[in-house]
């Protein structure tokens, strides 16, 4: 069984994020990159099911420009085979990556298409849905627990009112929740071991995929800041200070 | 509690990416390559990313950069903002400065041919040469121990391991076990007070002959300012007010480029008054008119500090043992006259990286004494440099800020640094607090959110993190002495000398006092390593990847 493991180069989560003054994004020059971290708990599902025999080969995916080979390379560190690079330096909107990422399934005829839920940087949680819908599968989201056999999955579901189990036919998408597993250290000389594997580059272009431009982003702005907060010492003063405001 | 450990075998190993590190990697490929053969390079770094906690000025001289990499700039390194202008302020008071004309600067501080950087950013792109020459760079692995044989050979160092819970126990499922990387020959360049470098003064009596290291913590901020006040090369310097003679330092503030200024105090550790906060100092200077006149209207960006070494040539412990070498501010490299230390860095790692390269291509199986390191470096520049300026720190702990910089205006003006006094100072900067009963309480006043901030949401914006379930890597030698000693003799002065946080004092219910450790905040400054009373604070490296993500510091 070939599983493709899609993974976004985002700034950090360490990273205090600043807005540029202009309004147009925020700032990403000179600040750290990593891999968003629902694909890298992606990716360590993918090689915990491949250690157990369930998955023969996994094949990690990004879309991006030449800076994103360090995040395959380090997706090739926790243990995929292959990667496929699909090169773009302009913006790569919602639409577009699903479309590219789906063609990239059809091409490789994959069983299996695991991804975070969302990527941290836009937040935008629709990747997995989109691709699944364009390919027309069967679709398991927020995944915590996922069991596979040769042609169905069964995967467990974080939901308001506790856990939903899907049973779904294979092929299909499942996106990793937070707390499907905790993501492995990785090994030095796995890191070396990935500078030689191979990356497969591809253009949009080349998988029929026309960069779209459906979204405008108006403007981004900080949040505002959080005024200070008052000391009550008593319920009453407590019930006071809120009528005082308004808010009760 | 044995464990497996994996083993990778190199020609060089080099413990640290700062400016050292990576000049001394870079050096030895190109000393290869124009050999026809191959030395084998490896580089770890405990920060997350090269650059990661990398925490400077700065204002770089490239002097060195240019005998590594004569065409820097079509290879695009990052020397944008060529220093245009010189000031140098003594402040006498909250409000007032005297500016001093020009003539009267000594030689060292003025700044032609030299540029305002990131050293962050720089160290960034000579990691991209370092790995087109083929170097292998590993950031986020922490070297937690020096590996040395039987016959007190130093053969290389082993990672700390990753996945080890508070209490020390493995966690199950991701404990791994750090890897022992083994070299012919091994560079130590972890910066100031590197904690595998002092073990290494001490197993080999490196420093026996030198005086006491003498230290500094440098503040600094990144701030983006009004472009109507912004002046890209101008730089300012000065010392006095809000610090005296018993308790010196000296602030900057320069104009990089895209509306963005650095703005920094470096305060002496050899301050005598516990009560002295440099955080604190350094939050109150950028009130005066001075500097408030670039920040006001700017916001503030980033946050970080770092001890520096500042003892220079009389410092200078023996710079190699069997099976490698110290370089960098691992040696104690930095010119204090000029405060500057990337340039000087960079050249003794370029010159033990002749030395090794040379070693090797000569078919040495490593393991011995660099010993051609220490003689060349006798005979550059850096070395002439280091003596010419031996006196500076010395004579402004000897005669006080004014008349130390009077001395060394005529040291370095008339005399060339080549006068025939040299001055010592073998008092180490740990024995120099004066009990709490005996010195002045400092008020600081409160931050406005504005210009100045508190200790907390600083470092917020360093952007520092570590592994919340990991064993502190701030170790107490004897638990006790915080409370028992430190408390009653200097009110505990960790409280006030860290600029992370890390140290509190607190109450607990029942009125005892309770030292805690906030290790999370740690900014691997090696300040509490250094200034400790009792020297009892041990700084250790958490897991890798763990401490500062700096953005363009």
């Amino acid at each position: 069984m070939k599983a493709l493991v899609s993974v976004k180069r985002v700034v950090d989560y360490n990273v205090r994020i600043q807005v540029k003054p202009d309004g147009s994004g925020v700032v990403t020059d000179g600040v750290k990159f990593s891999v968003n971290p629902f694909d890298e708990i992606a990716m360590e599902e993918a090689v915990r099911l491949k250690e157990k025999g369930k998955i023969t080969e996994i094949v990690a995916v990004t879309i991006g420009g030449a800076k994103c080979e360090e995040t395959l390379r380090t997706a090739l560190a926790f243990g995929a085979d292959r990667a496929v690079h699909v090169k773009e330096e302009g913006e790569v909107q919602p639409l577009t990556a699903a479309q590219a990422l789906a063609a990239v399934f059809k091409k490789e005829g994959a069983n299996l298409f695991l991804l975070g839920k969302q990527a941290i940087d836009d937040d935008a949680n629709q990747t997995g849905q989109m691709v699944a819908a364009l390919l027309d599968l069967p679709q398991a989201t927020f995944a915590s627990k996922v069991e596979l056999e040769a042609s169905k999955a069964t995967v467990t579901r974080e939901v308001d009112a506790g856990l939903e189990t899907l049973e779904i036919d294979l092929p299909a998408v499942i996106t990793a929740d937070l707390r499907l597993n905790e993501p492995r250290y990785l090994k030095l000389p796995d890191i070396m071991k990935a500078k030689k594997k191979p990356i497969e580059a591809v253009t949009l272009a080349d998988l029929g995929v026309t960069a779209g431009a459906g979204l405008k982003a108006s403007k981004t702005v900080a949040p505002p800041k959080r005024s200070k907060g008052v000391v009550v010492k008593t319920v009453d003063e407590l019930i006071a200070a809120l009528k005082g405001k308004g808010l009760i | 509690m044995s464990v497996e450990r994996d083993v990778m075998e190199y020609d060089v190993l080099v413990v640290g990416a700062g400016p050292a590190g990576l000049a001394a990697a870079c050096r030895i490929k190109q000393k290869a390559a124009e050999a026809g053969k191959d030395i084998s390079v490896c580089l770890v770094e405990k920060g997350s990313e090269v650059g990661a906690h990398i925490l400077s000025g700065a204002v770089f001289e490239p002097r060195a950069l240019n005998e590594l990499f004569p065409n820097w700039k079509e290879l695009g390194a990052p020397l944008n903002t060529p220093v245009k202008r010189d000031e140098v302020w003594f402040f006498t008071s909250p409000e007032k400065g005297i500016k001093t004309p020009g003539p009267f600067v000594p030689k060292t501080m003025h700044n032609e041919g030299n540029y305002i950087i990131s050293l962050g950013n720089l160290c960034r792109w000579m990691a991209q040469q370092a790995e087109s020459l083929g170097v292998e760079i590993y950031p986020g692995f922490a070297a937690q121990e020096i590996l040395i044989d039987e016959k007190n050979v130093v053969r290389g160092v082993q990672i700390g391991d990753m996945g080890v819970d508070h209490s020390g126990k493995h966690k199950e499922g991701v404990f791994t076990p750090g890897i022992e990387l083994r070299a012919k020959y091994t560079l130590f360049a972890e910066g100031c007070r590197g904690h595998l470098g002092k073990r290494l003064l001490k197993h080999y009596k490196l420093d026996e002959k030198s005086d006491a290291q003498h230290y500094g913590i440098g503040l600094k901020e990144l701030w983006t300012i009004d472009p109507a006040k912004h002046e890209p090369g101008l730089v300012i310097h000065g010392a006095g007010w809000p610090l005296n003679s018993a308790n010196p330092g000296g602030f900057f503030l320069y104009h990089l480029e895209n509306h963005q200024v650095y703005v920094g105090l470096i305060v002496d550790l050899s301050y005598s008054n516990p009560y002295l906060s440099p955080f604190d100092e350094f939050q109150r200077i950028k009130h005066h008119p001075v500097l408030k006149q670039y920040l006001e209207g700017g916001k503030r960006v980033s946050y970080g500090a770092r001890a520096i070494c500042k003892g220079g040539y009389n410092s200078l412990p023996k710079m190699v043992f069997p099976g490698g070498a110290l370089i960098g501010c691992d040696l104690g490299t930095l010119n204090f006259s000029k405060i500057k230390g990337s340039h000087t860095a960079m050249k003794s790692g370029m010159l033990a990286a002749d030395a090794a390269a040379a070693a090797l291509l000569g078919g040495s199986e490593g393991g011995d004494e660099l010993n051609s390191y220490t003689e060349t470096f006798k005979a550059s520049w850096l070395y002439d440099e280091l003596y010419r300026d031996r006196n500076f720190g010395a004579a402004m702990h000897k005669y006080g800020v004014l008349f130390g910089a009077a001395f060394n205006y005529i040291d370095q003006n008339w005399f060339g640094g080549k006068s025939p006094i040299t001055l010592h100072d073998n008092t180490p900067d740990y024995t120099t607090l004066k009990p709490a009963a005996e010195s002045r309480k400092i008020e600081y006043p409160k931050p406005d959110g504005v210009i100045s901030f508190d200790k907390l949401s600083s470092v917020f914006i360093s952007s520092t993190n570590h592994e919340e379930d990991q064993p502190v890597h701030l170790k107490l030698t004897d638990p006790s002495i915080p409370i028992g000693k430190n408390l009653p003799m200097y009110d505990e002065p960790a409280q006030r000398y860290c600029p992370a946080g890390v140290y509190e004092v607190i109450a607990a219910p029942d009125g005892a006092r309770k030292f805690q450790i906030n290790a999370q905040n740690c900014v691997h400054c090696k300040t509490c390593d250094i200034k400790d009373p009792a020297q009892n604070i041990t700084w250790v490296a958490p897991e890798g990847s763990g401490g500062p993500n700096y953005p363009n510091m």
